[in-house]
């Protein structure tokens, strides 16, 4: 006899089902994981999984002296390398309360522009990618390139330099150095308008991006959203000017504060910083003052004991470095606050009920480093 | 009367917008000067490198075969990785004195992450950067380099 | 005028005559059949190599690059070295894959586009089969290949693969009718739905000059909709590789895989050459009425290579579009489609009736 099975009658149209959006797949920039809920193509909900690229970079700090811990730094947001080395850097200074050359200082502060308006041309490019516009990626790396030339010629590699050391500088730029950085700049604000007529204005690229993923400036500050996402929410929270270090205080720029706080909005707030970026790049480059390029430490960096903590402003955000010294030649316990994590941790709360072509779009426009996040 | 307007302003806008993009690309289609790419493994032979370009580290030998290692072990404290063992020997001078020098500097290519903290370090200046960049083996064993030359011994100038 | 030295229309009757003098005219007709299947078979594969070469080649100049230089001259044999590639890859089965339909959907997607380029006439004469009803059977045809990538979508066992097939479906079903109104509107101001018919009444003077205004807009209307059906970008949703991975054909691998790749550029060159023949002339050469001296110039260029020029021109075209623009979504894929593609038309094509009517076109 034939046994009649009642199965649950359940809603086909409210059943959600999952798709991992990586570690492998070609929008997430690494290997994140996004276990996806969808119902259709509407994102439900979103969970990030982390981890698969942790190092333990951290850990790894503890037995490293401050002059090494330098190159580690290089490998948690490879793309703002030099703003990484930077926030270690003044921490050591600031805890031995040693004063650096003005030299220093300008040309950390220059470096480090150049650095995120690479990190923003890679952002570009990938972005760009993301929306499905192949050729954005060409033309982002094709500029970049420029900045690798005046780092490969200055410091030796193109994009993990371990250039800064506590104290100061590893060497004096080349003397070619200020000459590539104009030439660049007169280069790139020529090539900016091709950004912007073949992304910026372009009507499918501001249907898709306008109005799409939300963040409200609360949102953004309880949820720690900082650099140019966080800006665009309207949340002032750029280090350089709010807490100037180097020579930021010299440098005359705007920071921008976006009122949207979508998609959009946050590209925006990048092509404005690459802008601004420039600016103070034409205030200091010819100012660069004679002298030493580092200041005179001892052989064996020693922290007093104690607690320690600064903060810069990363391609992607403030980026915090927490030191607890025992008073040894390594640091007891080391703490990055990576502005990856803080702005991944924002992306469910902003992708509920949007569609899988929008979740790229956010992605990209969060502009994580999956390295940055894991370290 | 006004949402036919718009209609029709909108599609003017988007048609515009999407002709300045086409602009761009059309207009590096017909320019290949401005082509970017390199043909790599063809101008090798003219392909030079900027002069402080991190290959690998490198020991400088002059002509008579002699370096400035001392053989100290500054660079070994120094290095991070773990990429550097320095094995000294100790031979005893003339006079009668034991004197410590460089038997061997191994350094490990395939664990070095080019910070240059050896090279900073070196009260000597043993250490340089090399401008080699194609480093692929088939052996991983090759990695392993010893710096100084066999035979070489250390400058006179530096071992006083 | 004078068309007699590229006719291949006394060919074609000398080849005919030639087998039913041997054979019985069953046996003759056997034969043609698959001389014209072979021959198709072998332009088929050779444009398909082409093309993917050509869209390497296009989009690496827009992107200030060199593109394939390293096999061949200028890297020209690229794509025969890829080809072989995929021939010798691994056919991977996928578990829990429905294996007849998942093997069947990349055959109806090559059978769909190898029946459409049947009828499309490359030159005075040489075109397998002239229907009365050439564009009907051609739109029709064509659209058979969406069953295809349904199939591929559905029975691959992937949700990727699932997600890309269901965006096709509702795409190509929604920019069928784009098309088909698109071309009606020439079918209006050519009279005809036979192709070699419309290519006749173009000899003085394509339909993209001859309606004017109505027939430009069609144009345009055409080149986006059928850029849409061939899913290609701005519209390939379907693949859509930074979100679905590959779309549809994620899990397809060595010769399969190929079969898709090689569809979609035919599908490409059979609207390219719809487009070239409807609004451009197909192989008519470029005439202006008046200058006799110029249009005999143009005349000793034979109708193939017009034919090729102008295919080549409008995939060039294509290809312009996919390597600007970023992707749509999927609700403004259908807005666009909906909302203005569509209304347009249908204006157009009353337009297009009145202008025809009044004898408004040259």
């Amino acid at each position: 006899m034939k046994e009649v099975i009642n199965l649950p009658v359940k809603n086909i149209e409210e059943e959600e089902y999952h798709i991992n959006m990586g570690p492998q797949h070609p929008s997430t920039h690494g290997v994140l994981r996004l276990v996806v809920s969808l119902q259709g193509e509407i994102v439900k909900s979103l969970k990030p999984h982390c981890g698969y690229i942790h190092r333990g970079i951290e850990k790894m700090c503890e037995k490293d002296t401050y002059p090494q811990i330098i190159h580690l730094t290089d490998r948690m947001d490879y793309l703002s390398a030099h703003i990484n080395n930077h926030a270690v850097c003044l921490l050591v200074e600031k805890a031995l309360e040693v004063d650096v050359p003005e030299r220093v200082k300008y040309i950390r502060t220059i470096v480090d522009e150049l650095n995120r308006i690479a990190s923003h041309q890679l952002w570009w490019c990938s972005f760009g990618m993301d929306m499905g516009g192949l050729t954005c990626f060409f033309y982002g790396l094709r500029d970049r390139e420029k900045i690798l030339d005046i780092f490969e010629e200055s410091f030796g590699s193109r994009l993990l330099h371990s250039y800064y050391t506590p104290g100061g500088l590893m060497m004096d730029i080349h003397p070619n150095f200020q000459k590539g950085v104009k030439d660049f700049i007169k280069y790139f604000r020529k090539k900016i308008k091709d950004y912007d007529d073949l992304l910026t204005g372009n009507i499918i690229m501001q249907l898709r991006t306008k109005g799409v993923g939300i963040i409200s400036k609360e949102d953004a500050i309880s949820y720690g959203v900082t650099g140019p996402s966080g800006r665009a929410s309207g949340f002032a929270c750029d280090v350089r000017k709010h807490h100037p270090y180097g020579v930021y205080d010299k440098a005359d720029f705007k920071e921008i504060l976006g009122t949207a706080g979508d998609t959009f909005e946050r590209y925006m707030m990048r092509m404005y910083e690459m802008r601004e970026s420039m600016k103070i790049l034409e205030q200091l480059i010819d100012n660069i003052p004679a002298g030493d390029y580092a200041a005179k430490m001892k052989a064996v960096i020693k922290l007093p004991a104690g607690e320690y903590f600064q903060r810069v402003e990363a391609a992607r955000g403030e980026l915090g470095v927490y030191v607890v010294s025992d008073g040894n030649k390594t640091p007891y316990r080391m703490k990055f606050r990576s502005p990856n994590f803080s702005n991944l941790s924002a992306l469910d709360h902003i992708s509920r009920g949007v569609k899988i072509a929008d979740l790229v779009a956010i992605g990209g426009s969060l502009d994580y480093v999956i390295p940055d996040i894991d370290r | 009367m006004n949402s036919i307007f718009t209609y029709f302003t909108e599609i003017f806008h988007a048609v515009k917008s999407l002709l300045t993009g086409m602009k761009v690309t059309g207009r590096y289609f017909f320019s290949p000067w401005e082509i970017v790419t390199q043909q790599y493994p063809e101008n090798r032979k003219t392909l030079k490198m900027y002069d402080r370009f991190k290959g690998e580290v490198v020991m400088p030998h002059n002509g008579n075969n002699e370096h400035r290692c001392t053989g100290c072990g500054i660079c070994e404290t120094a290095c991070p990785n773990g990429s550097i063992e320095v094995i000294q020997n100790k031979i005893e001078m003339p006079d009668g004195k034991k004197k410590r020098i460089i038997d061997k500097h191994i350094y490990h290519l395939s664990m070095c992450t080019f910070c240059g903290l050896c090279i900073k370090s070196c009260p000597s200046d043993a250490l340089a950067w090399g401008q080699e960049f194609e480093h692929a083996v088939f052996d991983r064993a090759k990695l392993t380099k010893i710096l100084n030359k066999p035979g070489s011994s250390i400058l006179k100038d530096i071992a006083e | 005028m004078n068309f007699s030295i590229y006719d291949f229309t006394s060919f074609n009757q000398w080849i005919d005559q030639f087998l039913r003098s041997v054979m019985s005219p069953f046996w003759a007709i056997a034969v043609e059949m698959v001389i014209i299947g072979l021959a198709i078979l072998l332009f088929y594969a050779l444009v398909g190599l082409f093309l993917v070469y050509a869209e390497r080649k296009v989009c690496a100049f827009m992107q200030n690059r060199v593109g394939p230089n390293r096999v061949g001259p200028y890297g020209f044999f690229q794509t025969i070295a890829d080809f072989i590639k995929l021939m010798l890859k691994e056919l991977i089965t996928i578990k829990n894959a429905d294996q007849l339909l998942f093997n069947l959907a990349p055959f109806i997607i090559i059978i769909a586009s190898f029946m459409a380029i049947a009828a499309i006439p490359f030159a005075k004469g040489l075109h397998a089969i002239d229907f009365d009803i050439g564009i009907l059977y051609v739109i029709a045809v064509s659209s058979l290949g969406v069953v295809g990538i349904l199939l591929a979508g559905w029975s691959s066992n992937s949700k990727y693969s699932l997600i890309g097939a269901m965006r096709s479906g509702a795409q190509i079903i929604s920019y069928e009718l784009s098309v088909g109104l698109s071309l009606l509107t020439i079918i209006i101001l050519a009279g005809t739905m036979q192709f070699s018919a419309i290519v006749e009444g173009q000899a003085n003077g394509w339909f993209i000059f001859k309606g004017h205004i109505p027939a430009f807009i069609a144009f345009v209307v055409f080149l986006i909709s059928s850029t849409a059906e061939t899913n290609r970008g701005p519209f390939d949703l379907a693949e859509a590789e930074s979100e679905l991975t590959a779309g549809f054909h994620t899990e397809y691998s060595g010769i399969k895989f190929a079969f898709f790749f090689l569809a979609e550029y035919m599908n490409m060159f059979i609207v390219a050459s719809i487009a070239a023949t409807v609004f451009l002339g197909g192989w008519m050469a470029f005439h202006v009425s008046g200058w006799n001296g110029f249009n005999h110039i143009m005349d000793f260029i034979p109708p193939f290579v017009w034919y090729i020029g102008k295919t080549f021109f409008v995939i060039w075209i294509m290809m312009w579009f996919k390597w600007t623009f970023p992707r749509l979504r999927i609700d403004q894929l259908l807005t666009l489609e909906w909302k203005y593609l569509l209304p347009i038309n249908l204006v157009n094509i009353l337009i297009m009736a009145f202008v025809v009517l009044m004898g408004w076109h040259f």
